[in-house]
């Protein structure tokens, strides 16, 4: 049976629809902060800001409480609802997107060390495809949490195919930096902090695939991530 | 008469239309077969038109709100409203391997209580010894060698695992049991004449935690050996112990489909908003 976010709000116990949009609303709140963490990140980046990187830095203390926060709501949930159906997918949903985005603040995290480290000729070179590369993530990232907000499974499915995409970015930005420190081997360090910079995006694009495949599950209840191609579609038609 | 319903007796009765097991093509796997079944109170109709298969050497479990029909339907197995003035049955169960309908008139409702055991909401053992309590349904099928009941009572207390708690007590009244105990006895009662089919009508409303898990344990093991319906309103139990759930409401069968996917990703709205309590 689909889940639709009306549904949250039509259990017998008021007490229960509070719990339930209070979860979803600590989830939202969370995602949006990762959000910022990585896109004061990629400024740190670009700008070479040393100082807003160490802000991001320090903020990710707030990703990790509001994580712990959403783990005893969750085990608080387990205990006192004995959620089912749908109520039960959206709390092992929530479960395991919270450990994606804590996850996603990390790696926002580390471009804000590779921000801290990274200067001179690479970052001239590559800065701009890194920031095109971050705002990809970005966006991307923006509609999974959007998708999961919203129980859009139709919006979380197409967000797969557009990870790969990004994937493949991250390969060829990669390979360009080897071969520029394989050119200007004096550069390594700068360009490697700008490789570490491009695989976090890659990761963190994978994360944000994750939380959408989530909430595919929660609403229809069938796993998204090893469907093949074929079936994504048919879902999504038949959706 | 009361008492002789409340217990359980098995004799296997080779039954007038038996033959008809050949046309019904029983699955290995079927134990009954629920076709069109209907059930009135008068002019009241409880149960409509349910159509249901319940597997050998599972659990299935009926759940739904109160009034919804479950314990009509788990009734209709022993043919306990046949004791109900102004009651009328539309329908068939199919019973296996024979393929006898249990609700056909022919059919004697003693003699699908010897096959179909029940266990009630409430202990209700006899005031009789422990060991009276499980011999009695093997003295009225006419079991009259003492060994062989001694033998029998010990197996199906064993069975029922209450056997370590009684066996230094056989003589002690029932009642002295604490009621996890005369829960458990009750079940030894109806296991001791071998039935093929065991109804709970909510077994465990009125225990505590700790009876409750024996309960479901033993449940748990007693599916190896007897099939089991069982009717509970303690939906996170019908989870744990049964391998099928079937949800009604209003006399009707809604859904009806392996408990995890019950209880995971139901197919029925009507589903759904009960089992996660949004039912009213």
């Amino acid at each position: 049976m689909t889940l639709n976010k009306n549904d949250l709000r039509r259990h017998l116990s008021g007490q229960f629809n509070a719990e339930l949009d209070a979860i979803i609303g600590q989830v939202q709140s969370m995602g949006r902060l990762v959000l910022d963490q990585l896109r004061d990140a990629l400024k740190a980046l670009e700008l070479n800001d040393g100082e807003l990187a160490v802000q991001v830095i320090a903020r990710d203390a707030e990703v990790n409480q509001l994580e712990l926060g959403l783990d005893e709501a969750c085990r608080d949930m387990l205990v006192q609802r004995q959620p089912a159906a749908g109520d039960l997918r959206l709390v092992f949903a929530v479960i395991k997107v919270v450990m994606d985005i804590e996850r996603m603040g990390d790696l926002a995290k580390r471009v804000a060390k590779a921000a801290l480290e990274s200067s001179g000729a690479p970052q001239r070179q590559f800065g701009s495809t890194i920031a095109t590369l971050g705002a990809s993530v970005l966006a991307l990232s923006e509609k999974a949490l959007a998708a999961f907000v919203a129980f859009d499974g139709v919006a979380a499915a197409a967000i797969k195919q557009e990870d790969r995409l990004i994937d493949e970015r991250c390969k060829a930005i990669t390979a360009d930096l080897q071969s520029f420190i394989a050119e200007q081997p004096e550069a390594t360090g700068g360009a490697l902090q700008l490789i570490w910079a491009a695989r976090s995006l890659e990761r963190f694009g994978d994360h944000a695939k994750n939380v959408a495949e989530y909430i595919f599950y929660a609403v229809y209840g069938k796993e998204l991530r090893h469907m093949s191609d074929e079936e994504r579609a048919q879902w999504v038609a038949a959706a | 008469m009361v008492e002789q319903n409340n217990m359980d007796m098995s004799i296997r009765i080779a039954h007038k239309d038996a033959a008809t097991t050949a046309s019904t093509s029983p699955s290995t796997t079927l134990k009954a077969e629920v076709k069109g079944l209907d059930f009135w109170y008068g002019d009241n109709q409880a149960l409509k038109n349910i159509n249901m298969r319940i597997d050998e050497s599972r659990v299935t479990a009926l759940i739904g709100p109160s009034g919804c029909g479950k314990s009509t339907y788990l009734r209709c197995f022993n043919r306990m409203h046949d004791l109900q003035d102004n009651t009328r049955y539309g329908g068939e169960i199919l019973f296996q391997p024979d393929g006898v309908n249990i609700l056909a008139r022919s059919v004697d409702p003693i003699e699908v209580r010897m096959r179909i055991g029940m266990v009630f909401q409430k202990p209700n053992p006899f005031p009789k010894s422990i060991f009276e309590n499980v011999a009695y349904g093997l003295r009225v099928r006419g079991q009259k060698n003492r060994s062989e009941i001694a033998d029998r009572v010990e197996q199906a207390l064993r069975e029922a695992s209450i056997w370590d708690e009684v066996r230094e007590r056989l003589e002690d009244m029932a009642f002295n049991l604490s009621g996890g105990q005369q829960q458990r006895l009750c079940i030894a009662r109806a296991l001791a004449t071998e039935p093929e089919l065991l109804l709970f009508d909510e077994p465990t409303s009125a225990l505590d935690p700790n009876a409750t898990a024996n309960i479901e344990d033993l449940i748990h093991r007693l599916k190896e050996k007897v099939t089991i319906l069982i009717v509970t309103h303690n939906m996170q139990q019908a989870a744990r112990v049964s391998d099928y759930t079937a949800f009604m409401y209003l006399g009707e069968l809604i859904e009806f489909g392996a408990t995890r996917g019950v209880f995971t990703n139901p197919a029925k709205k009507q589903t759904e908003d009960y089992i996660t309590g949004r039912y009213g």
